[in-house]
């Protein structure tokens, strides 16, 4: 086994049952390094979304082997895998989805809490520091419900990074963003994997946030066209 | 730290929410208060009536029965000894209701460790004369002393001191109800004729009322003495033996014991007055009945409530799973904003609960039947507290779970993918 390698998806196949087999995913193998920035792309429906639902590990039903650092996520209970992702994997979604009864300090934190290696008081002193690499240390206090639309994307972003995960897997991380905010977006992304080898895997339709990135594989009918 | 991060994320929903959760609070504080206030007050009422019976009834009463010989000259007959006897037209040998030995008994019963109490009393009928009106009653013979100590007698005396029957003598107490149809007072002389045509004048010194209004229409009370000369028997001349036992239950059981020692008949309380324990259980089970209705209702809003806020939450439980958090961990969350309210609004619950039960307490209940209330009975019981802090943590308990384990099922995909 290749010590650089994050993520190993091979011969991944999942179909969806309902009301007839549809298959989505049809023999996905493929592989990311430590440090690599790496989009996904394809068409709507092409099954990218579906294949980061699975690599995230939300989603058991599948056929195929996924290695997470090295290990193996078949067979694994639910309580397991909300470790690993916990563990392992930073989050950034199209929608943001801060908790709104909670401060942008508490959002960042709440995954460093639940992972209990610190204490809260370092926890936090974490947490400042991921908002402030991110520019954002103002907003630390705001309620979540207080920010427009990209200060929440680069919170969401701060949250991913709290546990120093392997891996930050992004869904649409731009898509309901304007512009300017896209690129501010981009610009961290683009930061965090070249200073500070953070691995990073985005699933998006946005063309020009894909040729910028290290690798782009390209879906179509649940199939790799390219990598 | 997961259970401290579980609570601190269980008070933000909450407090998000606190409108609901106060709504669904209220509902349980109000179960929880009715149930405590109306078991207290049907349990005040339950003790108030059975006192009323079972304060003044003897655990077990010693007596003389009016029967038979069991000893019929047949059973004697060495002959007929393993036959089956039919016998007609029997009756009742010696009308002699005194309890044979009396002294040796009290003294005998006065060892024992298992009674705490003796009362000897006589009881005789007689005739109240008013003009040419006879009225039928029944003079008890007693010593005021034991049956005020014993049976609360004094309680029920409303006018005249119960120990004049001792000090004066010649002297009675007669029932409110009696005395009315005699038209006497306090300090009147009241005529009786025995059974045995015997005329007596006896000097009345007060008035009883037991709240039972038939007792009090025939009852009167004289000392052992009096009693004993009015029926022309010697000073050792006793027809009843009361006792109160240490351990009441044990009545049945003792009380078959002594009729064997003392060949006398014995009644126990239980036997004498089992409609009182039946209509106390059916009381107390309908007021169960109701207060865990009324907990039950309150279930069904914490339900509601739940259901509503996981609704509302779905993103936030998605999102929350997708950052580690386990399905366990989410129902412990919802778990512990049912139990929340739960415990939140039955400890206020029992607050008020108690405060309901004080006011009902000072709420005037004057009736005739009942001289020494003033004001509606209230059991305190701390029994209906624990009970209902457990009910109310069940209730809560099982209303929060189906919609805690709703929650834990959540599947984020489906949730991260639907927007």
């Amino acid at each position: 086994m290749n010590e650089g390698i994050v993520l190993l998806a091979q011969h991944i196949n999942k179909s969806f049952h309902d009301p007839v087999t549809i298959p989505v995913l049809k023999d996905i193998s493929f592989s990311i390094n430590k440090g690599e920035f790496v989009s996904i792309t394809g068409k709507s429906g092409c099954g990218k979304s579906t294949l980061l639902y699975i690599l995230s590990t939300m989603d058991t039903d599948y056929e195929g082997d996924l290695l997470l650092d090295g290990k193996a996520m078949r067979g694994r209970t639910e309580k397991e895998l909300a470790r690993v992702r916990n563990e392992k994997i930073g989050f950034v979604f199209q929608f943001h989805y801060l908790l709104n009864e909670f401060t942008v300090l508490e959002n960042v934190m709440l995954p460093g809490l639940k992972l209990g290696l610190h204490s809260e008081a370092e926890v936090k002193a974490l947490a400042m520091d991921r908002l402030n690499t991110l520019g954002i240390q103002s907003l630390a206090m705001k309620n979540a419900n207080q920010l427009s639309g990209g200060e929440k994307q680069r919170v969401a972003i701060a949250r991913a990074l709290i546990n120093n995960p392997s891996i930050i897997m992004c869904d649409e991380p731009t898509g309901n963003l304007d512009k300017k905010n896209s690129l501010v977006v981009f610009d961290i992304f683009k930061k965090l994997a070249e200073e500070n080898h953070q691995t990073l895997l985005v699933v998006t339709h946005d063309q020009e946030f894909a040729n910028n990135t290290h690798r782009i594989i390209v879906m179509e009918d649940g199939r790799i066209l390219d990598q | 730290m997961n259970t401290r991060l579980i609570i601190r994320i269980a008070k933000a929903l909450l407090v998000a929410r606190w409108k609901q959760t106060l709504v669904a609070a209220i509902g349980v504080t109000f179960s929880i208060t009715m149930f405590i206030a109306l078991l207290g007050f049907m349990t005040g009422l339950n003790d108030l009536l059975d006192g009323l019976i079972l304060n003044r009834t003897a655990h077990i009463r010693l007596y003389n029965d009016i029967k038979p010989n069991p000893n019929q000259p047949i059973t004697l007959s060495k002959e007929y000894q393993n036959y089956h006897h039919f016998i007609q037209s029997i009756k009742s040998g010696s009308n002699r209701q005194e309890v044979y030995n009396s002294r040796a008994i009290v003294n005998a019963l006065r060892k024992d460790k298992r009674v705490i109490g003796i009362a000897p009393k006589i009881t005789a009928q007689v005739f109240f004369n008013d003009g040419s009106i006879n009225i039928t009653g029944v003079i008890n013979g007693i010593d005021a002393r034991e049956e005020s100590s014993l049976f609360h007698f004094s309680d029920y005396v409303t006018e005249g001191n119960p120990l004049d029957i001792q000090n004066v003598s010649n002297s009675i107490i007669l029932g409110k109800g009696l005395a009315a149809k005699l038209l006497v007072n306090v300090g009147d002389v009241v005529l009786v004729t025995t059974a045995r045509q015997q005329q007596f004048s006896l000097r009345v010194v007060g008035f009883f009322q037991s709240g039972i209004l038939e007792f009090d229409k025939v009852q009167s009370y004289a000392s052992l003495s009096t009693t004993q000369k009015i029926l022309g028997k010697p000073e050792d001349y006793i027809t009843d033996i009361q006792l109160k036992l240490a351990d009441m239950t044990l009545a049945p059981s003792l009380g078959k014991e002594y009729a064997a020692i003392f060949q006398t008949d014995a009644e126990d309380i239980q036997t004498a007055n089992s409609q009182f324990e039946t209509g106390s259980s059916v009381r107390s089970l309908i007021s169960y009945s109701v207060g865990i209705v009324l907990l039950v209702v309150a279930g069904f809003g914490i339900y509601n409530i739940l259901n509503m806020m996981i609704y509302e939450k779905m993103d936030s439980i998605a999102i929350l799973k997708a950052t580690g958090f386990s399905g366990g961990d989410v129902n412990r969350i919802f778990l512990t904003i049912a139990l929340s309210i739960g415990i939140f609004g039955g400890l206020l619950g029992l607050f008020f609960g108690f405060i309901l039960s004080a006011l009902i307490d000072q709420i005037p209940f004057n009736t005739s039947s009942l001289p020494t209330i003033k004001t509606y009975p209230i059991n305190y019981s701390p029994a209906f507290y624990l009970i209902a802090t457990a009910f109310s943590l069940i209730t809560t308990f099982l209303a929060g779970w189906a919609p805690s384990r709703k929650a834990s099922k959540v599947d984020p995909v489906i949730i991260i993918r639907g927007k």
